[in-house]
């Protein structure tokens, strides 16, 4: 009980205290290959620092919901953190859900950032609900094909048991069926994370704004409370595809040495994937809002591509 | 002792219904007596219903009685079986909840005029669904199907002033008639070959008959029942007859009448057939996917806040299809365990969305009598003037979209769950079905959750978009309490979802032999399992703890550092344009038309803009836009069939000439005919 306490809380500051390191050190990767300077990998800390202590202009319109969810949207967040392993192949909390679970806990936070946006009255918080619910819809069924095949492969949705397998069968990664399923993941994140080509996280441009259009309204904690919580979503997703993908290096023990060792993976692999995302971001224009449909769709065809594969290899 | 008071209880609660009926008559000139009097009974009916239903749920044989009301050849036989107690007790919830949201909501209503008869009509139709839930003989059981569906058509009529309400009835009518003629065919079938009418004789009588009887017979019973449940393509009349009805009987209607086709479908499945072919499993998977997806692909496009709701029926019937889809081709394939799985996932997903869709058409019912109007387009910031309402219908929302920890979460669960352990059922290509219907219904579960987030930002959020939506008002306590139970009930069936799956043991043991809950069930009972030992949990109740300490760590940041700060209101950007109102808001066309271009293969929209300008089209004095979908499967499936039916009926019309010479020909070519071929058997 207390050794379950005990991981729950280091997981918790580990989302916490990483998270906008990620963020920090992608968006600092893709300034260098802009060749431009850009802000410090640190100012992630610094923007939730000034924003946590500032004052907030709330819209006249908005009611109760638009307090709620920068709550509901960072507890949900920190939760599906919880159901990934980092720092060793079991997760903290494991037993109150799986790979579906994440899945839904995420699409309970969208439910009320999506809302949230609604209740501004304002035109740009309806548009951005409106894409961002449409996307992500269309991105779900690709996402759980592609979940779907790991699970198979685990013979189960428990992500600890997922990442246990993983380990027992290192360089699986290799096999079609992996890649294919790993490359569809990667377009779901991007497009759940709302990175280019799917959104532009850097952009408060009406024709283009999803993410950024629903919380335009937000200032001060509340807006914190969201950066910190699409941070906290975006570690997490990373995560997911790191150890059930490239499971090197995280320990099935739970030891002080295990974890100093997974968490050392952890990071190294993390910044690896950051080098993809940046590539793809850098190397790719923002697509037109209606043909993200088709890229999510080709990514659709990715997983079921990986799920016929496991039926072959 | 069990038994005989299950069956004073369920003979008792008969008898109030009826009661109720009369007194709805008797005092149909005393239109406040006899709402207090009609749906006091019905609430009675409904709590004695209740009872009687988990009594028999805790006995180890079902309580079998016969009404004394029948003749010796069809005997009116009701048997509580644990399937047949399941829906009972889902009825007698919805029924107790639904009467007493009806006493607030038929108070004032049109004066008053025809409240004794709805209060007749109403319980007449709750009278008969515990027949048909409960009737173990073929010929009493279409008896009070029939009677079921003619006390809904007199509901679903009861507005008939208007145009819109007549159509929808006579097509609701002449759909379920249609239904009731194939289900008749069927029973007919099985009575020949069981040499009974008894249910009893019917148990696995599937294998007696002759594989090509076996198919009709299996066909007959899914499409008769299907109409009923609303399965794609034989819902039509479903979005058009549940909202012209009123909202307390589209509740019921949406809530537990359309479940009589699903405990039907159950009822063949599960009982009278043993272990059916595998295509049949894949046709009931196939249909019940393809219903989902239809189910929510229109109720996007949907600003009719009554339609949204009746089409998102048929979508969750989609799921509860896949659920029960899965569960035969479990047994096709010979994995009882894996197809009791599926079974629950089905059947819990029946209860939840009699919960959830009956909340939500109360909560429809509530922003309709407080604003008059059922188009979302005029709505708006109901939040504040109804915010009890908002609050049961975002409980209601939540747990429609699936979404965790209330009860729509858990059934999706398990139903995701199902799907996938049936890919190591088999070797065949057969088992890619199964992720794959996996995904199909995460779209529909994604899409499901996108309509909602429209349905209630543009219902009860923002600005109001019309001067009756600003004069709206809170409902009356007893719609509140009518709804705020079944909001509790949502939120009970998702985190007690552990204390509830034992009800399903001996439905499952009856159908399959096997007891799962002990399976699913584990750790301390906060956790459900996948069936298999590794296969996965998940924890509702850990969740909602969870949820709620770590939104914690939000509010010791705002005590240490948000207290001090200041707090202002201001308008919400409005781009430098001041003056932000109502028609600046997304509206829920808007909201939908992302969707509306990406599916417009399957919707074929067509829009229609005329500006009228002065000086250049770009500074135009007004707009007019309009814009609507093609209804396919009316146009492209029913409209063919009316026109072959009707050209036919005109053709006969020539044989009935209305000469008396004509008719007594006819007599005798019969005659002549019957002698012939006849006389030789």
């Amino acid at each position: 009980m207390t050794e379950a306490l005990f991981k729950t809380l280091l997981q918790i500051c580990l989302l916490l205290a990483i998270s906008p390191l990620v963020t920090g050190f992608i968006r600092m990767l893709k300034a260098r290959l802009q060749t431009r300077r850009g802000p410090g990998i640190l100012q992630p800390y610094r923007d939730l620092h000034k924003l946590l202590r500032k004052g907030m202009v709330i819209p006249q319109t908005s009611s109760w919901l638009f307090a709620a969810t920068p709550i509901v949207l960072f507890s949900t967040s920190v939760l599906a953190g919880l159901l990934v392993p980092m720092l060793s192949a079991a997760a903290p909390l494991s037993l109150f859900g799986g790979v579906l679970a994440l899945v839904y806990l995420l699409g309970l936070g969208r439910f009320f950032l999506a809302l949230g946006g609604l209740d501004t009255g304002g035109s740009f918080g309806g548009l951005g609900s409106s894409r961002e619910m449409t996307l992500s819809a269309l991105a779900e069924p690709a996402m759980m094909l592609a979940i779907f095949t790991v699970a198979i492969g685990a013979n189960s949705t428990s992500l600890s048991e997922i990442a246990r397998v993983a380990v027992g069968q290192q360089w699986r990664f290799l096999a079609p069926s992996q890649i294919l399923a790993f490359v569809a993941l990667f377009i779901v994140i991007i497009a759940e994370t709302g990175r280019i080509p799917v959104d532009n996280p850097a952009t408060h441009l009406e024709l283009t704004m999803i993410h950024e259009a629903m919380i335009l309204e937000y200032s001060g904690p509340r807006l914190a409370w969201i950066e910190w919580a699409a941070w906290v979503k975006q570690l997490l997703l990373m995560s997911l595809l790191i150890n059930t993908f490239w499971p090197f290096g995280l320990q099935t023990v739970w030891s002080v040495a295990g974890v100093v060792t997974s968490l050392g993976w952890l990071l190294l692999k993390l910044a690896v994937l950051s080098c993809c995302i940046v590539l793809v971001e850098t190397t790719n224009a923002k697509l037109r809002l209606f043909r993200v449909p088709e890229l999510l769709a080709s990514a659709f065809t990715l997983s079921a591509l990986a799920l016929v594969s496991t039926f072959l290899f | 002792m069990g038994r005989l008071l299950a069956e004073a209880f369920f003979n008792g609660g008969l008898a109030a219904c009826l009661a109720g009926a009369l007194a709805g008559l008797a005092f149909a000139s005393r239109p406040a007596l006899a709402r207090v009097l009609s749906f006091g009974l019905a609430l009675l009916g409904a709590a004695l219903e209740v009872a009687a239903s988990v009594f028999a749920l805790t006995l180890e044989a079902s309580p079998s009685w016969s009404l004394p009301c029948g003749v010796p050849l069809f005997s009116w036989t009701i048997r509580l079986d644990p399937l047949s107690a399941l829906f009972s007790l889902v009825l007698g919830l919805l029924a107790g909840v639904v009467s007493l949201y009806s006493w607030g909501y038929l108070h004032n209503a049109a004066g008053g005029r025809g409240v004794g008869l709805i209060g007749f009509f109403y319980n007449i139709l709750l009278l008969s669904l515990a027949l048909v839930f409960t009737a173990s003989n073929a010929f009493f059981f279409l008896l009070v199907w029939e009677l079921m569906a003619l006390s809904a058509y007199c509901l679903v009529c009861f507005h008939h002033e208007k145009d819109e309400t007549r159509r929808a009835g006579a097509l609701f009518l002449i759909m379920s008639h249609a239904g009731t003629g194939l289900l008749l065919v069927a029973f007919l079938v099985l009575a020949i070959s069981g040499s009974s009418l008894d249910f009893q004789n019917f148990h696995h009588l599937f294998s007696k008959l002759p594989p090509q009887l076996r198919t009709a017979v299996f066909l007959l019973f899914f499409l008769g029942f299907g109409v009923k449940a609303g399965v794609t393509p034989l819902h039509v009349w479903l979005p058009a007859a549940h909202p012209v009805a009123p909202s307390n009987i589209s509740a019921l209607m949406s809530g537990i009448v359309i479940k009589a086709g699903i405990y039907g479908l159950a009822r063949v499945f599960f009982d009278f057939m043993d272990v059916p072919p595998l295509w049949a499993g894949m046709l009931v998977l196939a249909a019940g996917i393809l219903s989902g997806l239809v189910g929510v692909l229109y109720a996007l496009m949907e600003h009719d806040l009554k339609r949204l709701l009746a089409y998102h029926s048929i979508e969750n019937i989609g799921i509860i299809l896949t659920g029960f889809g899965a569960a035969l081709m479990f047994r096709s394939l010979g994995q009882p365990r894996v197809a009791a799985l599926a079974l629950i996932a089905g059947l819990y997903h029946t209860v939840n969305h009699a919960l959830f869709k009956c909340l939500l058409f109360l909560g429809a019912g509530s922003v309709l009598k407080a604003t008059h109007t059922r188009n979302m387009e005029l709505m708006g910031g109901l939040i504040r003037r109804l915010p009890a309402t908002a609050f049961f219908f975002l409980v209601g929302a939540i747990a429609i979209s699936g979404l965790p920890p209330l009860n729509g979460f858990v059934s999706e669960w398990l139903t995701y769950q199902a799907l996938l352990a049936g890919f190591g059922t088999t070797q065949s290509l057969t088992r890619l079905m199964f992720p794959a219907a996996g995904a199909l219904l995460a779209l529909t579960a994604a899409l499901a959750a996108t309509c909602f987030v429209k349905a209630f930002g543009i219902v009860f959020l923002a600005l109001p978009r019309s001067q009756r939506v600003e004069e709206a008002r809170e409902v009356s306590s007893s719609m509140l309490a009518g709804m705020g139970i079944l909001a509790a009930a949502c939120v009970g069936l998702g985190l007690g979802a552990t204390l509830f799956l034992p009800v399903f043991d001996p439905i499952t043991h009856q159908a399959m032999g096997v007891r799962l809950s002990s399976a699913l069930v584990a750790s301390g009972g906060v956790a459900v399992f996948a069936g298999t030992p590794r296969g996965g949990a998940v924890s509702t109740p850990g969740m909602a703890a969870m949820l709620v300490l770590l939104s914690g760590i939000p509010a010791f940041f705002w005590l240490i550092w948000g207290r001090h700060a200041r707090r202002t209101t201001g308008p919400a950007w409005d781009c430098g344009l001041p003056g932000l109102g109502p028609e600046n808001q997304y509206t829920a066309t808007a909201f939908s038309k992302p969707l509306r271009l990406i599916f417009a293969a399957f919707y074929r929209p067509r829009r229609e803009v005329q500006a009228e300008f002065e000086v250049s089209p770009y500074y135009p004095t007004a707009i007019r836009f309009e814009s609507e979908i093609e209804s396919s499967f009316e146009k492209r499936l029913y409209e063919p069939v009316k026109t072959a039916v009707l050209a036919l009926a005109s053709r006969m019309r020539t044989v009935q000439a209305g000469s008396i010479h004509a008719y007594l020909a006819y007599i005798f070519i019969v005659l002549v005919l019957l002698l012939l071929f006849g006389a030789r058997g």
